[in-house]
């Protein structure tokens, strides 16, 4: 947590960072690159298995909790109007914490806030449904940059995270996805790294997983120690990887190889 | 109870061939694999598909580990008559679902 905010002072020194990374006209979706198959997968609205996840966030978001709590629809209505482009400005700023939280971080303060209800556990499959479930009624829509200044801190440590060298192999985010997308690491070949279609099926998970799930995997390979699910470090990243992707349109579900 | 997507065209001309596309939730975990403990994860995978229109077998498959988790299958088959199509799924551990839907056919 200290690391984190010494962090979020070194980088705000620096300034405004949301306008760098890969130059807008130049950003591109992991979709573009997968194999026509995958991408077939995700467009045919059967054969994409994250729809199981998403037909179960869609029953979940007009279930009660418990008797006499309120469902999720009990306050936010029908979710293809009041959840429209909702996903697309997150992580957003939390009043109540005074922090930044991310989609899958605020469904779980409403159930313990607003419907008196266990939060669920991490990657579990109702979180991940309702969290695809509510990231789904933004898709087409250009993931936006949230002009909040009460985030700036979380961007630059987001920033200096992403550059930051970590693990036994020295590796950054930024050395694979800034420096080398587009080349090969072994057999695969390096995305630009855009948080565009998550929560999404990753056929190598064989289920629907977060984008936290995704960066963990990232650090194991990288030989670091992975942030905690949840984790302060993990939402500015999350922060700083939508301003990097802005405007890439928003793929929930997405499948991935 | 799996969740389970079934795609039937509402409505088909007699004779006209469609096309079927089914997709349950399961794991199909292989019987293979160690888990968090290190010891093998017993083999829990769907291991038949039938799909019966008015009570006839019209399409069947055999499934095996190597299947992917949360199988999707596609097929077609020539509509006749306006009937019922019931999707069953079978598998370890007594998994059985049955699911229904009805191909109008004009």
């Amino acid at each position: 947590m200290r690391r984190l905010a010494l962090l979020m002072l070194a980088a705000l020194a620096a300034g405004p960072v949301w306008a760098e990374g890969i130059p807008a006209a130049e950003r591109r979706s992991g979709f573009d690159t997968m194999s026509p198959d995958i991408q077939a997968m995700q467009r045919d609205g059967m054969a994409n298995p994250a729809l199981l996840w998403l037909a179960d966030g869609a029953e979940l978001w007009g279930r009660a909790p418990a008797p006499g709590r309120s469902a999720c629809a009990g306050c936010h209505g029908e979710a293809g109007t009041t959840m429209r482009g909702v996903a697309a400005g997150y992580p957003a700023w939390d009043a109540e914490t005074a922090a930044p939280i991310d989609l899958a971080g605020r469904i779980q303060a409403c159930r313990r806030r607003h419907q008196g209800a266990e939060p669920y556990a991490d990657e579990s499959r109702e979180l991940l449904g309702l969290a695809t479930y509510v990231a789904a009624q933004s898709a087409g829509l250009p993931i936006t940059v949230p002009d909040d200044p009460r985030l700036g801190p979380a961007r630059a440590a987001g920033k200096a995270l992403f550059t930051q060298r970590m693990g036994q192999l020295g590796l950054s985010c930024a050395a694979c996805h800034d420096d080398n997308h587009g080349r090969r690491l072994g057999a695969a070949l390096i995305p630009q790294g855009h948080p565009t279609g998550y929560p999404l099926y990753r056929l190598e998970w064989q289920g629907v997983g977060s984008v936290q799930r995704r960066l963990r995997n990232c650090m194991t390979g990288m030989r670091a120690e992975p942030f905690a699910y949840g984790a302060p470090e993990f939402v500015a990243l999350e922060r700083y990887l939508m301003d990097r992707a802005a405007p890439l349109p928003v793929e929930t579900p997405a499948v991935r190889p | 109870m799996a969740r389970t997507l079934i795609n039937v065209p509402k409505t088909a001309q007699a004779g006209e061939v469609v096309t079927i596309k089914t997709l349950i939730s399961h794991p199909m975990e292989t019987g293979f694999r160690p888990g968090a403990d290190g010891r093998i994860r017993p083999r829990d995978i769907i291991t038949e598909f039938t799909c019966l229109y008015d009570g006839e077998t019209v399409f069947r498959a055999e499934l095996f580990p190597a299947t992917a988790a949360n199988p999707y299958l596609t097929f077609t088959l020539r509509a006749t008559q306006t009937g019922t199509l019931t999707f069953t799924w079978r598998g370890d551990n007594g998994f059985s679902q049955t699911e229904t839907a009805t191909l109008t056919v004009t």
